[in-house]
């Protein structure tokens, strides 16, 4: 059963490089079973959910991606994906509200639209998260647009986050009355409602754990909801505490290992077992420091998910694998 | 395929290298290599100034920077014949201070307050990047000047890509003489007939969507920087310069990850057109090699069968760690291995994932030891 069964939209954000867009792909993988459809957004010109998939780089147009995870019944849903960039969505905005034909093309010539994306803050931000606020209020009378059952947005990093969603009010300072201004405040009451979460994703370190607890606070005060934490590349769990604490504290009996060892396999030499017993004190030295953010993160009061460091790296079945933790855990 | 090996001490002790800029994509260890071989160069005897871009908190503490100052103070703690100064880049400052020097006092003023202008400061994508050249350019300068230093290692900002460091400047000053501020300005240099038919089409849609106030501000931002385009776009070329100079060295930092070595491999390929030297690849928080010789399938297989007895045993729990390292090992191989395949003639250093955070001097030290250790295959 999910932890979120009312939240529409998922934003997924955290440091850079901590699996922002590894998580995003599989919550969507997780979110569609049974026959669900999810949308699954990117904003940063990246290209990575192409990447991750193996697929051609997308258009700004709505793909299919991916069958879901399927359901013990072995139903599934489909991914699609949506590649969202400022320009495609500025001279759709200015198409669909204000029938710009002509000057929205104008516009391009004079490198309007760079200028209006790149430096007005906000409007970039606007135009982004207003693309996603329009496929969120579809609904069946939009007969010729797919509509969905949840949307992933794999989100800007934390640093930059609250400003990305909080967008009017950064946009006040400017379009203090504008139009865009209206746009603004629809999308912010979406972004604010309870149907939409923002996850934040983060590693078992000193600054990712920081910028974590920083990134909550500042979405609780720009008013946002704040989802779950995602614990991601969380090393492997093969020693319990008391084993952590006899291997840090170099209390391990080698000859009773060499023994173990022999019983089981042949060949073993003295190298071997001081080779596992330096490796295993690397690793436990590591998970202490780990352990000690782990508590950090317990403690910011949100609801919280592991999901494993995968020694093959990230592939499509990875990703599956990563999305039934997900669905077990209760993030989808 | 292998990699020839970074000679980093030669790098560092060679009198002609005047800077060594560390680039490569977030998070892969960029603030912690340039400030590790900065330390060591300071006590292989070098005077060295090292440029950080938020350093973690205990990093910045250790070396005595936690102060946003925009000015290099000495780091205490360096054991050997040079100095290290440290400083932590102030962008917004800096940004200030370059139109401080460009303007007469009441147009700075009114630049400064103006929002389009602390928009752009604070966040165009690519002013944190041009701030560091330009802070590099400065302090190149003063350190020419008055012989404070022989050598500055800059770190670079955490964008998503090395290349955003390279482009950055051309970025900016391509903006700010693009042809939407050419064209705003245009009503104020010229006759009225410069007003074509084609541009009022243009601001009547932008006051539709923004708003007349909004446009009104652009153009006054526009009309008081009109004057520093010049300033700014030639220091950027002068620094620009700088970097493709002999004296400068350029480091790709990358994490043994596909997404990390991709760029990396942009990266050196973009030096290559761009005629900037580059020194080579360091593959930072490699893990490192356990010297038994087991593989993982056997590990697992008899920790399998250990498990079958005690469910509990310590030692298979062991195996099975050394199974998931010799699979990251593996992995780390092969895809540096790809990377030499595609330039084989980049030196590379490996350097293994400590098992602590690097955040004083002494973890610094030992990251240099690493990078100047030959552990090509660790
Ligand atoms: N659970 C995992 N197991 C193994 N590898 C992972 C895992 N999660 C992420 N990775 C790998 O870590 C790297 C970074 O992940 P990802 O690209 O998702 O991060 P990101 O936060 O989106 O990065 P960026 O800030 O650059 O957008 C990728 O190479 C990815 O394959
Ligand atoms: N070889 C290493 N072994 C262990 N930890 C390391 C190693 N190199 C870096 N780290 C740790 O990794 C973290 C990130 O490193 P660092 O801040 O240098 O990366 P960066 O590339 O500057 O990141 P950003 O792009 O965010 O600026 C730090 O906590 C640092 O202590
Ligand atoms: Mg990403
Ligand atoms: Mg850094």
């Amino acid at each position: 059963m999910s932890d979120w069964p009312r939240v529409q939209l998922h934003v997924v954000t955290g440091k850079g490089g901590t699996g922002k867009s590894t998580v995003a792909a599989a919550l969507a993988l997780a979110l569609a079973g049974s026959g669900r459809s999810v949308l699954l957004c990117e904003v940063e010109g990246r290209q990575g959910i192409a990447r991750m998939f193996d697929v051609d780089p997308l258009p700004y147009a709505e793909r299919r991606l991916a069958r879901g995870l399927p359901d013990a019944g072995g139903r599934a849903g489909q991914v699609h994906a949506l590649h969202i960039d400022p320009e495609s969505a500025l001279l759709e905005y200015l198409a669909m509200y204000y029938k710009l034909g002509r000057a929205g093309k104008a516009l391009d010539r004079f490198g309007v639209i760079d200028f209006a994306t790149t430096i007005a803050p906000g409007v970039r931000d606007v135009l982004l998260t207003g693309k996603v606020f329009e496929a969120a209020q579809r609904n069946a009378r939009n007969k010729d647009a797919n509509t969905y059952d949840a949307i992933v947005l794999d989100a800007p990093p934390t640093g930059r986050i609250a400003q990305f969603l909080g967008v009017n009010s950064e946009l006040a300072g400017l379009a203090r009355v504008g139009p865009i201004k209206a746009q603004a405040d629809k999308v912010m009451a979406l972004l604010r409602s309870p149907r939409t979460a923002v996850h934040l994703v983060t590693v078992l370190e000193e600054m990712p754990v920081q910028e974590t607890a920083d990134g909550i606070a500042e979405l609780r005060a720009a008013g946002l909801p704040v989802g779950g934490v995602v614990v991601n590349l969380v090393r492997p769990r093969d020693l319990g505490p008391g084993a952590l604490e006899e291997v840090r504290t170099g209390d391990v009996d080698r000859t009773a290992i060499a023994e173990e060892l022999t019983r089981a396999t042949a060949g073993v030499t003295r190298e071997l077992v001081d080779s596992l017993v330096a490796e295993a004190r690397d690793h436990a030295v590591r998970r202490a420091l780990e352990d000690a953010q782990h508590a950090v993160v317990a403690g910011l009061g949100v609801p919280t998910y592991d999901l494993p460091r995968l020694a093959g790296g990230i592939d499509r079945g990875a990703l599956l694998e990563l999305a039934a933790i997900m669905r077990e855990q209760g993030l989808a | 395929m292998r990699a020839p090996r970074l000679d980093v001490d030669a790098l560092l002790d060679d009198p002609t290298t005047g800077i060594i800029v560390c680039c490569g994509s977030g998070g892969v260890g960029k603030t912690t290599t340039s400030a590790a071989l900065a330390l060591r160069a300071a006590e292989r005897g070098r005077k060295v100034v090292v440029l950080t871009i938020d350093p973690a908190r205990r990093l910045a503490q250790s070396m005595g920077i936690e102060r946003l100052d925009n000015t290099p103070r000495p780091v205490s703690g360096v054991q050997g014949p040079g100095s290290l100064d440290a400083m932590m880049l102030d962008m917004k400052r800096t940004f200030d201070e370059v139109v401080e020097s460009q303007a007469s006092p009441e147009k700075a003023k009114q630049i400064l307050e103006n929002p389009f202008y602390i928009a752009l400061s604070s966040s165009f994508a690519g002013t944190q990047e041009y701030m560091a050249m330009e802070k590099l350019g400065q302090v190149h300068r003063q350190a020419r000047a008055e012989g404070t230093h022989d050598l500055i290692v800059v770190d670079t900002p955490p964008s998503r890509s090395a290349l955003d460091f390279l482009d950055a400047p051309e970025r900016l000053s391509s903006f700010l003489d693009g042809r939407f501020i050419r064209l705003l300005l245009a009503p104020a240099r010229g006759p009225a007939r410069l007003m074509t038919a084609g541009l009022s089409v243009v601001t009547g849609a932008l006051t539709k969507v923004l708003g007349a106030q909004v446009l009104r501000d652009m153009q006054t931002f526009v009309a008081a920087f009109d004057t520093l385009f010049g300033g700014f776009r030639q220091r950027a070329d002068t620094t620009f310069a700088l970097l493709q100079a002999d004296g400068t060295a350029f480091l790709v930092v990358a994490a043994p990850e596909p997404d990390a070595l991709r760029e990396a491999d942009y990266f050196v390929d973009r030096l290559t057109d761009d005629g900037m030297p580059l020194a080579g690849l360091v593959v930072n928080r490699a893990t490192p090699k356990p010297f038994a010789d087991l593989s993982a399938e056997e590990a697992i297989a008899v920790a399998d069968r250990l498990r079958e007895r005690d469910p509990a045993s310590l030692t298979a729990g062991m195996l099975r760690l050394h199974a998931d390292r010799v699979r990251m090992v593996e992995r780390e191989a092969r895809l540096r291995e790809r990377f030499a395949v595609a330039h084989p003639r980049v030196p590379t250093a490996v350097v293994p994932a400590m098992a602590t955070d690097v955040h004083d001097l002494t973890g610094l030290r030992e990251i240099g030891r690493l990078l100047a250790a030959d552990l090509v295959d660790p």
